[in-house]
């Protein structure tokens, strides 16, 4: 395969321009797509870059056969990944469904735009529930929800290999400010630094120089008797469980007995994050928790990052959706109250944190 | 005694022994459509390198029928999996088995927007006008007048439309490289001869071949043998045209040729 | 001058060029070796065919890419001042357009509420037609500091002296004199970057606007001069 990045590249660039340089350098092969704002450019970039390094791209015509096509693209043993947003998300749950149950290694990449409906083609954290949750299964799905274009391709190319390594459908949670940003990202390629990219398997066509021998597969995702889908299913989350100690990712910064913890994944740790810096400069006793993976949620990590902390306040530009995952996570295990700054569909800033949080920190001071 | 189990029926090599008999009903037109496949499948000598999809529906029921890789995935959605296997390993030979209600209804848009594209595969479409898994519900092909579980008192064109012409539709959208014919499981020779043809023209790298077969569901239709075979024969064919629609290179046609 | 974190706001009427003051502002301080961030079209005062473009420039890695108040802060049109009055602080740099022909302005309803992914034509902005207005000056009750708030009547300016095409050029040189964001320096090379493929195919274009971007930037200059020898 063709050197996608010869030298290590600090460049200035959108989130969508870096998902595309990211696939590339990851080893995907094949891209199926359908337009979505605000993912569109991706498969713009990808377009332009995938015929100069001998890679495919199909614009299907839904979202549903770009998330199926995809799946094939996956079973005929190709890396192959798809985009979407909003709508077109809510579509491919059915694709993403049928990778869960048969352990198709397709990766997904979300621009999160607002919802429910139409709404707007601009942002959100209102996809967070539905790329975690979605379809008609349990969840067994792997969902890094990114900050920083640096983070969109680092966790780009750990979701290709994940995906690959675990056989569960893999996301990077993106939103419509990450996707049409510019900021500065170093681009590399993965093996200079010392990242092996994950080989692929065909799943099906049989290859006579590849599986001579090997016996006919039969796919399915159909169960006649309850008691067989039980056993898979098991089997199933009993390797997404072990994939979870593996793979689960956080950050956590401050104080162990914090007067308040600060909790906000994706985009909205950014905020936070400078919130909490701003807030212990000035003297404030704080801490600060991000969820990495979504799916798997961080549990164990923060439950020890909550187990002594005053308060909570969990800020999302959703209206509850990782409230609900952090409640379910500090069940039975805090007394302490959780407060949600909840936007659905709008950006948050530093100052707002700010103000949020100086306002509950004079409540326990 | 000698028992009848004790020799092997005849099957093609293609077929896969350990799940016979099959597992549809008596009487029920698919396992003539994939006896059809089957035999193909060995004469072109490509099993090692089909990959058979079949749809939901009685189609699902086909998923380890063929000694050949095979994948059942959603209602309508087999055509868009068997195209990005082919796109992404245009090497593969690739199938879409499904019923009139996954290729008419639910997965219209996959059919019709895969045809547009020239894509290279081949779709085998069982029309036996119901949706027979779900327990017999109208279909897109339901004849005028028939009754199902939807249309109890028979389906009335005026409110719900006419028999789906999908052979027709689909020659009239396709490119001169496509292969479009309507057999049925009621003239095998004829029906083979159209499943070979189309999965040669996939082989070929022309473009999109498409085989409908009229297909009989005594269960849902409520019908004995002789019944069912002279529904097929003297009902359906009023409304569904036999023939090859188009053959690679030449203009649409329409009838028995 | 040497500010930590710079947040920049643009603001103005679709055919304006917008975007690229704050694209080439975003680029040059990356080519400088700075933090930055550019973000388009977001918040709530953009409806319409309001553009805006949020610029962040820092020498430390940068946090969220909204914020809610601005140090600089340039309105190009009455409505863009109505709609970014939230950004003003007391030390808010404003830089607005002084000329008294206004920009053509597309309607809320002809625009759409998703035409801000595609960007309007200037073609068709132009079309509408432009009409006598008042300068797009801040409201006198600001609160801002008289040294921070300079007009500068760019599109006459382009009209007479150079294209109207470079007006927002013009507004880019400003907008380094008006606040030392950036050097001049930076900033031609970070616009020579930016527009390389269309300067290098025409360098009568290029000269025009690197004469643009001095032409801002004296005006501003000469203009904070006669303030403080007052």
């Amino acid at each position: 395969m063709t050197n996608v990045i010869e030298a290590e590249q600090r460049s200035f660039m959108t989130g969508n321009e870096v998902v595309a340089w990211a696939a590339l350098a990851a080893g995907a092969e094949f891209m199926y797509g359908y337009p979505i704002t605000p993912q569109n450019e991706i498969m713009h970039y990808w377009t332009r870059l995938a015929p100069k390094f001998k890679r495919g791209f199909l614009q299907t015509e839904d979202e549903l056969s770009a998330g199926f096509a995809t799946l094939g693209g996956v079973m005929a043993g190709r890396k192959s990944f798809c985009a979407t947003a909003g709508p077109g998300n809510v579509l491919m749950q059915e694709p993403i469904s049928m990778a869960e149950m048969m352990r198709i290694p397709a990766v997904w990449f979300i621009q999160q735009r607002g919802g429910p409906s139409t709404a707007t083609v601009i942002y959100s954290q209102q996809e967070t529930r539905l790329t975690c949750l979605g379809g008609n299964g349990e969840g067994n799905r792997l969902v890094y929800s990114t900050a920083s274009h640096q983070e969109v391709f680092d966790y780009a190319i750990k979701a290709f290999n994940n995906a690959w390594n675990y056989r569960f459908p893999t996301f990077v949670l993106g939103d419509g400010y990450q996707a049409k940003m510019r900021e500065a990202v170093t681009l590399y390629d993965p093996a200079q630094r010392g990242i092996e990219l994950h080989g692929t398997s065909r799943m099906l066509g049989r290859s006579s120089k590849q599986l001579d021998g090997q016996q006919v597969r039969h796919y399915r995702n159909t169960f006649n008797i309850e008691e067989e889908l039980y056993e898979t299913l098991m089997q199933h989350i009993a390797d997404w469980d072990h994939m979870a100690e593996e793979v689960v990712e956080w950050a956590w910064e401050g104080d162990e007995e914090p007067d308040l913890l600060l909790v906000a994944h994706g985009v909205v740790s950014r905020a936070v994050y400078a919130a909490y810096e701003h807030l212990k400069s000035a003297g404030y006793n704080v801490a600060y928790f991000r969820p990495i993976t979504l799916r798997p949620f961080p549990v164990a990590a923060l439950q020890r990052a909550a187990g002594r902390c005053r308060q909570l306040l969990v800020a999302e530009s959703a209206y509850g959706q990782l409230l609900s995952l952090v409640r379910d996570s500090l069940y039975g295990k805090t007394c302490a109250p959780i407060e949600g700054l909840l936007r659905p569909g709008l950006g948050i800033t530093e100052e707002l944190v700010v103000e949020w949080a100086q306002r509950l920190l004079a409540r326990v001071g | 005694m000698e028992r009848i189990h004790d020799h092997d029926p005849a099957m093609p090599a293609s077929w896969n022994r350990a799940t016979k008999p099959h597992r549809f009903c008596p009487g029920c037109g698919h396992g003539i459509f994939l006896k059809a496949l089957g035999e193909v499948i060995d004469e072109l000598g490509i099993a090692e390198r089909t990959v058979f999809g079949c749809d939901i529906g009685c189609s699902l029921l086909a998923w380890d029928f063929l000694n050949v890789d095979s994948v059942q995935t959603h209602h309508g959605r087999t055509v868009p999996v068997v195209v990005g296997a082919k796109r992404a390993n245009p090497e593969l030979i690739v199938i879409a088995y499904m019923g009139d209600g996954g290729g008419y209804a639910i997965g219209a848009q996959h059919l019709v927007n895969s045809a547009m594209r020239n894509e290279k595969i081949t779709v085998l479409l069982a029309n036996n006008t119901v949706y027979a898994m779900t327990g017999g519900q109208m279909a897109p092909t339901t004849l005028p007048g028939q009754t199902t579980g939807t249309t109890p008192y028979g389906r009335d064109p005026d409110a719900t439309g006419q028999p789906t012409l999908g052979p027709e539709m689909v020659a009239a959208i396709t490119s001169n490289s496509a292969y479009v014919a309507r057999g049925s499981v009621s003239n095998y020779p004829r029906l083979k001869q159209y499943v070979r043809q189309a999965l040669e023209n996939q082989l070929a790298g022309r473009g999109f071949s498409f085989v409908e077969a009229l297909s009989g569901c005594p269960t849902n239709w409520h019908t004995n043998a002789k019944q069912t075979w002279s529904y097929l024969d003297d009902e359906m064919t009023k409304y569904f045209t036999l023939g090859e629609f188009k053959t690679p290179g030449q203009a649409e046609g329409g009838e028995d040729k | 001058m040497n500010k930590k974190h710079w947040r920049i706001v643009v603001a103005g009427e679709g055919g304006q060029g917008v975007q690229l003051i704050g694209e080439i502002l975003a680029e040059s301080a990356f080519r400088a070796g700075k933090e930055a961030i550019y973000i388009p079209n977001f918040g709530v005062e953009q409806r319409g065919g309001v553009s805006i473009a949020m610029v962040q420039i820092a020498e430390q890695a940068l946090g969220a890419p909204k914020f809610e108040k601005a140090d600089i802060l340039v309105p190009l049109s009455e409505r863009a001042v109505e709609r970014t009055l939230a950004y003003i602080k007391r030390d808010t740099f404003y830089i607005y357009e002084a000329s008294a022909i206004a920009p053509p302005q597309l309607l809320d309803a002809t625009v759409g509420i998703q035409a801000w992914e595609t960007v309007a034509p200037e073609a068709f902005s132009l079309a509408v037609g432009s009409k006598p207005q008042a300068p797009s000056r801040p409201p006198a009750d600001m609160g801002l500091m008289p040294d921070r708030t300079i007009g500068i009547p760019a599109a006459e300016i382009a009209r007479a002296e150079l294209k109207p095409r470079v007006f927002n050029i013009i507004i880019l040189g400003a907008i380094l004199a008006a606040s030392g964001v950036l050097s001049l320096a930076m900033v031609q090379e970070g616009m020579l970057a930016k527009l390389g493929d269309k300067l290098r195919r025409d360098p009568e274009l290029k000269q025009l606007n690197l004469r643009a971007l001095d032409r801002g930037w004296a005006y501003v200059t000469e203009a904070v001069r006669r303030e403080t020898n007052r």
